[in-house]
């Protein structure tokens, strides 16, 4: 395999120009392009949630109609989660699971340039239904029916858009179980990998595991409008509650997946940083694979309100709390790691400091969300907004910005520009929390979310939010020119680069070659 | 190790397709756990928001069925009494056999004893409400669904409701019949 992959890999590097990354098979090559897909994803993503934020600035109807802002709430959350945040985190796992385990390449090279290739395909399908008669989706990332049944000609352009995001997902997620499973150097047993891999091992489980789930529900409604299904409609014997028991069977998973691997990135960093080995390696291993399993015992503490009996809310409230113990060890552990550590403060390590303590405030807020009477009242407001801002923005992203300003320089071959990037990071950092923390007094307050009006008295912090919101949004154009800049040139980086980095992807000159551990190195 | 990659990448594409069967496979599952469990009983919820029920005292009821004078039609309760509480949902079944060869349409009229409760059945659903059509030999359960309205005079104890089948398709030979009959 690993000749035959040589082989063709030689081939690759003739070709030039638009065409080399349209057939590349390189883990590296395909590790870019899914990075570079996700910042323009987040870059599209981000721009709606600009105009959510400028509808939002006061009271009233200002620049949109309801059902565009109700487009722009649903395809920035699906964007953001399926075009921004997963493809950001199989591209590290593209350029770095190869390398960290010392393997020439990803397994199944020509299947992962299928799966992402696929990705903009199933976006521009995504995208046009922007300027189709009846809009963009506006019934909500989560597809409820029977409001999403009324979407106009946009339907089947978002069902089948999911089905190919899902289709992509789970390619990449088989070739990365494979390529660990099967093509670790000598000597790298499990219990000696990287836990960047370690924890995409077990998100790549998971995502075989639900996205054929959400495949099978989105059919569901696809046959319930266009076939004559009656899955959903109680008219005809279903029940629509059926489908967000599916629904969430699959999305609850998902949200791990979604913070699995930022826990691997974050547990890279901060020993580097630190200069100690991470605490507790085995415990971090262990957590992540106990994360994974409750999730999927947890899917109802989303659906507090449709009417469960009081055994069920308990049972879901009790589990749900569960989780709070494996990732409370998560939580020590990074900072069991730090106490007494050597640390420097370069961008990566401000944005995995940042990931620990705004992430636990998110796990905090969902902790008060778990508890079902609370959570009657909570329910679609924007306390539960707050919460998975907390959780996806500085947790999810800022472990990717973390993982990036780490591994720029192994990439690139050149040192980012550090003032930016700590302008970069701060303004980040704050205009982040001016936009989410107050939405937690909104929501207790009880300002329903995906509304483009509101009542009077939510104005004040609704302002603020919307000044936090254009300083974070703005502050990502300081990234865009960090990356661009680390590109083109700057400060040439040594193979380790950082004082503390440990691993196999350190050893290989920076930038690394396009072929690395042709001969697999030997672990001690 | 080209033959260990594609094994396992055949065994994880299997096990996608089987999660994709799954997806479907949980409608069933989800019904059945529910119907095992009890917990998404649409009528038990129904009962339980339901605060209007007076169990401070008990009330009798006498179900009575006949049949007007030579109508061919077997008609009786399936209970004869019951205990119930003022406000609780009550469902009795009555059962009628048409034993002539013929197709008849009966409809049924209620009274009541005392003939002031009638009041204060707040009935649902009842096989009174329209004629009844029976074929030949043909048989057939009915249920009466009401509520007996709590604010009914604390001094009824108990209540009989008695129906009476009439043959409508009969007009000319029932009005002869009604000639014969004494008057009240």
């Amino acid at each position: 395999m690993s000749t035959a992959t040589t082989h063709d890999a030689h081939h690759e590097e003739q070709r030039s120009g638009l065409m080399r990354w349209v057939f590349t098979t390189n883990h590296k090559d395909i590790g870019t392009l899914y990075l570079l897909f996700s910042l323009l994803m987040f870059m599209v993503g981000g721009a709606m949630a600009m105009i959510i934020r400028a509808e939002l600035f006061e009271p009233g109807l200002q620049f949109v109609q309801p059902q565009f802002f109700n487009s722009m709430t649903t395809m920035h959350a699906l964007i953001m989660i399926f075009g921004a945040v997963m493809p950001g985190f199989v591209g590290l796992a593209n350029w770095l699971v190869p390398m960290m385990i010392g393997a020439p390449d990803m397994a199944l090279p020509r299947m992962n340039n299928w799966s992402f290739w696929i990705l903009p395909f199933a976006f521009a399908m995504l995208l046009s239904t922007l300027f189709m008669e009846g809009g963009a989706p506006a019934g909500g990332w989560t597809m409820y029916p029977p409001l999403v049944l009324q979407t106009g000609n946009a339907f089947p352009f978002l069902i089948f858009a999911v089905h190919l995001m899902g289709i992509s997902s789970i390619m990449g997620a088989i070739n990365i179980v494979v390529t660990i499973v099967n093509m670790r150097a000598p000597g790298m047993t499990l219990m000696k990998m990287p836990l960047f891999v370690w924890t995409w091992l077990i998100t790549a489980y998971l995502l075989i595991a639900v996205m054929p789930v959400l495949a099978g529900a989105v059919t569901m409604l696809l046959t319930d409008r266009n076939f004559g299904t009656h899955f959903f409609n109680a008219a005809g014997g279903g029940d629509p509650v059926m489908f967000q028991h599916i629904f969430w069977f699959f999305a609850h998973p998902e949200v791990y997946i979604l913070i699995l691997p930022a826990f691997g990135i974050v547990s890279q960093v901060i020993p580097t940083f630190a200069r100690k080995p991470l605490f507790g390696y085995a415990s971090m291993v262990y957590a992540t694979a106990s994360i994974a399993v409750l999730s999927f015992i947890v899917w109802a503490h989303h659906m507090f309100t449709v009417g469960m009996p009081v055994t069920a809310q308990l049972f879901f409230m009790f589990s749900t709390m569960l989780i709070a113990v494996p990732t409370g060890v998560k939580v020590f552990n990074w900072v069991a790691t730090m106490w007494k550590g050597s640390m420097t403060f370069e961008t990566p390590m401000l944005f995995a400091i940042a990931f620990v303590c705004l992430f636990t405030i998110g796990g905090f807020s969902g902790l008060v969300l778990a508890i079902a009477p609370v959570d009657i009242q909570l329910h679609d407001t924007y306390y539960v907004v707050a919460h998975f801002h907390y959780v996806l923005v500085s947790g999810a992203l800022f472990s990717i910005f973390a993982g990036i300003y780490y591994w720029l320089p192994k990439w690139t071959g050149h040192m980012y520009n550090e003032t930016l990037g700590k302008w970069h990071f701060w303004l980040s950092v704050i205009g982040m929390n001016i936009v989410f923390f107050p939405m937690h007094f909104l929501g207790l307050a009880g300002m329903p979310r995906r509304i483009p009006d509101y009542a009077l008295q939510f104005t004040e912090f609704n302002q603020i939010a919307t000044v936090g919101a254009f300083m974070f949004g703005f502050s990502q154009l300081i990234f865009l020119i960090v990356v661009m800049k680390a590109i083109k040139g700057g400060e040439k980086a040594t193979a380790q680069v950082w004082e503390g980095a440990e691993g196999l992807e350190w050893t290989v000159p920076s930038p690394a070659p396009y072929h690395t551990f042709e001969t697999a190195p030997v672990v001690k | 190790m080209a033959l260990g990659n594609a094994t396992t990448l055949t065994k994880l594409f299997v096990v996608s397709l089987m999660m994709f069967g799954f997806g479907f496979a949980l409608v069933p599952f989800y019904y059945k756990i529910c119907e095992v469990t009890g917990i998404n009983s649409g009528a038990e919820q129904v009962l339980v928001k339901n605060t209007q029920v007076d169990t401070s005292r008990w009330v009798t009821l006498e179900f009575d069925a006949n049949t007007n004078a030579g109508m061919p039609w077997q008609f009786k309760p399936a209970q004869r009494i019951m205990k119930v509480h003022p406000g609780q949902l009550v469902q009795v079944d009555y059962e009628v056999v048409n034993t002539s060869d013929r197709a008849i349409v009966g409809q049924a009229v209620p009274s009541y004893g005392p003939r002031r409760a009638g009041a204060f059945f707040k009935k649902i659903e009842c096989f009174c409400f329209t004629p009844q059509t029976l074929a030949a030999g043909e048989r057939r359960r009915m249920p009466v669904l009401f509520v007996l309205d709590p604010s009914m005079d604390k001094d009824v104890n108990t209540v009989t409701l008695s129906y009476t089948f009439f043959d409508t398709g009969a007009q000319a030979k029932t009005t002869e019949l009604q000639k014969d009959l004494p008057r009240g």
